[in-house]
């Protein structure tokens, strides 16, 4: 069982949360072309090693954050919220 | 064989004799017995037939990796298969049996199974699905339906009861800083060892006893290290297997709580599946003897070495008059010593030539020499021994049992489980634990220490580089050198029988011998993945942990390679079988999954409703009156909607507060239509896409002030709308200032419909001025107060196509408001309306549901184009009109009438033309009813090209499945009041 240390909650097993998908995406504009949606929501890297993936801690506090995930060994380099404004305050308080 | 108790030998307690029942006999044991024990002094040898030849089979071993001793416990429906004799604990009126035999294990007709040998070889199965030769007279399938039932009854092993479990199981969870697997000296010396440095340690012990192997020792006693273990505050968790390590060093467990109890109190679950999240876990989980390959090695009296010296020392067993002791390796001559002392006659033949033993000499030992053959069947007569440079029978020894040590392995099962593969070690001929970067440390024999001072040695290190691992502490530790024999162990596997057809097993269990692997070789399957599917090595309950390093050395031989270069299989959890019951835990029956009630659930009961399950939600399905049957119900319920007026729970439906100044635009990105002109105190149907173009669900929202809306989603996709707008306003638009927060559990909902609607509703509010068609137009809302100052939600929202209304109330007043409406429908003839009707008043008025919506419609497929706003861009617009979901054969949604209008189908009917009924057909049938309004059967469904291209054409519904087929009209969707007349009234 992974284990995530959300900033809010504390470290919980991974069964509280939701995988959500790729974090690094920058979604396009709502009226930019159907090649540039394609582009974000089809195309993805399959990456071994670390990767930044969103979770929602849908069982707890309901924040989506940014992860930082190893593929192959499931380690956690960090966690913090998806929000830039919550980010900030997150490492404010450290 | 001929075993028996020994007076002074032993750690049972003789002043508490249990009595137990072996395949209908009684006999007698001694608490601390296990099932094992005490059939072996009793003198019995044979307990079971092995999987596919029958052969007699008797007790290999002295714990977990038994794999000849599996029987029956238990009757009925406490019936339990396959259980290992050599861990069962013995009590008081125990019933057990052996398996696999009829008419029993000492006469069992299926025996004939061993002559027959050559059929049951390994790929057996495989090539019966290929077809036997002469191909001609039939394909491998259909000979395999033939035999199956056949082969399946021949082979096997124990059969569940088939009843429901009466026990009760429990989940239970745990944290600690270190977790110590294994209770033999390395372990309880790491426990120790943490404690002092003060982590919280837990200590697991699969047996009854800690003490690991030292319970096989003469004078072991395990009081002192129990009491100093506990003063130091460790937990130790006996009769628990750690079955599984998974990631971030969490454990799973399994407790078995009362398997060894007579009469356990019911309230106790039987066994606790426990998830213990470690910091660090130590893994002393020792090792197991391996037997060794020869002919006949499987006869009733051959038993691994170790397993003898557990028998003697701790449940007083002498398992054999005549023994002989075949060994490569030196970890036999204690046992040997003991086994002499305790008056049987021992003679050691050993592979070696050239070592030196320090003994008595009180035994016999032949230097040089392996074990060839046994003699007999049920019994051992005599073995056969070869020298070891020139293998063939060189002469013959009497005796009654054969132990075999073919060396040792390292438990690494449960690193393995973390994917890290164990490294081959040469000189001690055993595969070790590999280093991890995970906070797991292998100590004691399973990182092959075969001495007790280094094994202690080890439990101390392994500590010491967990404080160092978890940043406790800096300190300088070496682990002792794997080894610790005198004499190097000389690799034994396979003595190679010389005449053909020999059954020298390498995987007792699954009845794998030498001569399985080989063909394997010679078919092709070399890989170790394949060897392993092809002969089944290793697949038993044992997984293989005798025989698997065994067939790995015979494939190397064959290929001359290196036993590391062959490779190594991976060990998986379980370690040891875990019940289907303690994974389920109390999530069993009505507790499978939660379950969801509106506040007015009792309410619904108290009025005859039936209720039933939609998603996690219990919903009244229908209201029958005296012996209404459902179909009598419902068609009634939604006649007296259309004629005057019903009300139906909608609580449901998912429900989401959105305030904040931004809230307008967001609504409008998230939407398909248009939001950005919808007025205070109006409501408006909307449709969400994915970002795909995909329809992902539909709802109202209410705009209740400037910055503040109420939003319904579908039941279905309440959870999913919710976390989807947390997204977007978290990690997308994170600009907009916008709050969302589920209200669903705090509003009770209930929509009042039909041309009455307004009329009951008159009679409920404070106010009848609010609701009037010029206060409350079409699509409107009003918050107001029902009687008895109860504050409420109206919208003017139909989903009947009836004029109707929805109102909320705070969750609290959902009865006072039942009371109230209901009294007032009565008024008007109306009723009560469950979810069957609700589902025929909008399937009449073409409506869509989650029936409809299915993850793979589009705006357009549903025929809800005109909900998609031109002038905006929202998520999903672009994607929608990429390529694939514009094409003009997509299934478009179509209202469906059977031609002869007598007729019925039901959802799932695919529809096909005419002359062309096969595959998915052009369509489908998604929803249907009998329609009170039109007095037929209708449905809601899709099919390509949609009404324009189907009007004047007879379709058929092909509904194999419960075969049945039919002619088809294909209408408009809407199929009553197409312009919406009523709802405007």
């Amino acid at each position: 069982m992974i284990r995530i240390n959300c900033p809010y909650c504390g470290e919980r097993d991974h069964s509280e949360f939701s995988y959500g998908g790729d974090a690094t995406i920058n979604y396009p504009s709502l009226d930019a072309s159907e090649k540039e949606w394609t582009e974000a929501i089809f195309f993805r890297k399959n990456i071994k090693g670390f990767q930044f993936e969103t979770w929602h801690h849908s069982n707890g506090c309901r924040m989506w954050l940014v992860v930082e995930r190893s593929t192959v060994t499931h380690e956690i380099k960090s966690v913090k919220p998806c929000h830039p404004d919550l980010q900030k305050v997150v490492e404010n308080n450290k | 064989m001929i075993t028996r108790r020994l007076d002074n030998y032993g750690k049972i307690n003789r002043d508490k004799i249990l009595s137990f029942r072996w395949d209908k006999k009684i006999y007698k044991g001694f608490e601390g017995d296990t099932l094992a024990s005490a059939l072996l002094a009793n003198n019995i040898g044979i307990v079971g037939r092995s999987f596919k030849y029958h052969r007699p089979r008797g007790i290999f071993s002295s714990g977990v990796e038994e794999s000849g001793g599996l029987v029956t416990i238990g009757s009925k429906d406490r019936r339990d298969p396959n259980v290992r004799a050599t861990t069962q604990e013995l009590y008081n009126g125990l019933e057990a049996s052996g398996q696999n035999a009829f008419p029993n294990v000492n006469f069992d007709l299926a025996g004939i199974n061993n002559f027959l040998g050559r059929f049951f070889a390994a790929g057996f199965y495989y090539k019966t699905f290929m077809g036997i030769p002469p191909f001609e007279w039939g394909k491998g399938t259909a000979i395999w339906m033939f035999f199956e039932k056949f082969i399946r009854k021949a082979a096997g092993m124990g059969s569940a009861s088939g009843l429901p479990d009466p026990d009760s199981y429990e989940h239970a969870h745990d944290f600690c800083d270190l977790m110590v697997v294994g209770s033999g000296p390395s372990g309880v010396a790491a426990a120790i060892e943490a404690a002092e440095k003060k982590l919280d340690v837990i200590l697991v012990e699969q047996d009854s006893l800690i003490g690991g192997d030292q319970l096989a020792e003469n004078n072991f006693d395990n009081s002192q290290i129990k009491k100093q273990l506990e003063n130091l505050g460790i937990k130790i968790m006996t009769r628990t297997t750690a079955f599984g390590l998974y990631d971030n060093c969490v454990v799973g467990l399994l407790e078995r709580v009362t398997d060894h109890i007579a009469a356990p109190d019911v309230n106790i679950p039987r066994q606790r599946f426990w998830t213990i999240r470690a910091k660090h876990i130590i893994v002393g989980a020792g090792a197991i003897e391996r037997h060794i390959a020869f002919n006949n090695n499987d006869i009733p009296g051959v038993m691994t070495v170790n397993a003898s010296k557990h028998y003697l020392n701790r449940y007083g067993v002498l398992t054999g008059k005549k023994i002989v002791i075949a060994t490569n390796n030196d970890s036999v001559y204690e046992t040997a010593q003991q086994l002499s002392e305790a008056g049987a006659n021992v003679t050691v033949i050993d592979s070696r030539t050239n070592f030196k033993i320090e003994t008595n000499k009180n035994y016999e030992i032949r230097k040089g020499y392996v074990p060839y053959n046994i003699n007999g069947s049920k019994k051992i007569n005599s073995l056969d021994i070869s020298k070891s440079e020139n293998i063939n029978k060189s002469e013959t020894i009497n005796c009654d049992q054969v132990l075999l040590s073919g060396g040792w392995s390292p438990a690494v099962h449960l690193l393995s489980h973390r994917g890290v593969r164990p490294k081959w070690d040469y000189h001690n001929a055993c595969f070790l634990p590999s280093d991890t970067k995970e906070n797991i440390t292998m100590i004691g024999s399973s990182r092959g220490l075969w001495n007790k001072n280094d094994c202690i040695a080890s439990g101390i290190a392994g500590t010491t580089d967990a404080l160092n691992r978890l940043g406790i502490s800096k300190t300088n530790y070496f682990f002792p050198k794997p080894g610790g024999w005198k004499n190097p162990i000389q690799p034994l596997y396979e003595v190679k029988y010389k005449k053909s057809r020999s059954k020298s097993f390498v995987d007792y269990q699954h009845d794998v011998t030498s001569d399985d692997v080989r063909l394997a070789h010679r078919e092709g399957f070399i890989s170790v993945e394949h060897l392993k599917r092809y002969t089944t090595l290793g697949m038993a309950n044992d997984q293989g942990k005798m025989g698997n390093i065994i067939g790995l050395s015979l494939m190397a031989e064959l290929l001359n390679k290196e036993i590391p270069e062959v490779g190594t299989t991976v060990f998986r959890p379980p370690y040891t079988p875990v019940s289907i019951g303690a994974l389920s835990g109390r999530n069993v029956g009505k507790h499978f999954r939660p379950l969801r009630v509106t506040p007015m659930h009792q309410w619904h009961i108290d009025h005859g409703a039936k209720m039933i399950e939609v998603g996690l939600y219990q919903r009244p399905w229908y209201y029958p009156k005296e012996n209404e049957t459902l179909s009598d119900s419902y068609i009634r319920e939604a006649t007296t909607v259309r004629k005057t007026v019903g009300i139906c729970d909608v609580t449901s439906l998912g429900k989401i507060s959105i305030q904040g100044p931004d809230s307008n635009e967001f609504l409008n990105r998230i939407y398909s239509n248009g939001f950005s002109k919808l007025q205070v105190g109006k409501a408006r149907y909307g449709i969400m896409l994915r970002d795909d173009g995909i329809v992902m669900d539909d709802g109202t929202s209410w705009r209740l002030a400037e910055n503040e809306y109420f939003m319904t989603t579908s039941t279905g996709e309440a959870a999913k709308v919710m976390s989807w707008l947390e997204e977007l306003l978290q990690t997308r638009w994170t600009d907009l200032k916008v709050n969302v927060t589920s209200v669903s559990e705090q509003w009770a909902g209930v929509s009042v419909a039909g041309p009455k609607s307004r009329e009951v509703l008159n009679n409920c509010v404070d106010d009848s001025l609010v609701i009037t068609n010029n206060n409350l137009p079409f699509m409107g809302i009003a918050s107001t107060f029902l009687k008895g100052n109860i504050p409420c939600r109206i919208a003017r929202i139909s989903f009947s196509g009836e004029l109707a209304f929805e109102v909320y109330v705070k969750s609290d007043f959902a009865n006072t408001m039942m009371d109230l409406l209901w009294k007032n429908t009565k008024k008007y003839n109306g009723c009560l309306y469950g979810l069957e009707a609700l589902g025929a008043l909008r399937v009449e008025k073409g409506h869509v549901t989650a029936a409809e919506l299915d993850g793979r419609v589009t705006i357009d497929d549903a025929g809800l184009s005109k909900m998609a706003s031109m002038k905006k861009s929202y998520i999903g617009s672009a994607m929608r009109k990429r390529g694939v979901l514009k094409n003009n054969d997509r299934e478009i949604l179509v209202g469906f009438f059977p031609t002869n209008l007598k007729e019925t189908f039901n959802a799932g009917t695919i529809v096909c033309e005419k002359n062309n009924i096969k595959g998915q057909g052009i369509g489908r049938i998604t929803s249907v009813t009998y329609s009170p309004e039109l007095r037929h059967w209708i449905g809601l469904g899709f099919v390509k090209g949609g009404l324009d291209k189907w009007k004047d054409t007879t379709l058929v519904g092909a509904d194999p499945v419960r075969n049945k087929q039919m002619n088809l009209r294909v209408v408009s969707p809407h199929m009553i009041d197409p312009k919406g007349e009523r709802m405007y009234a």
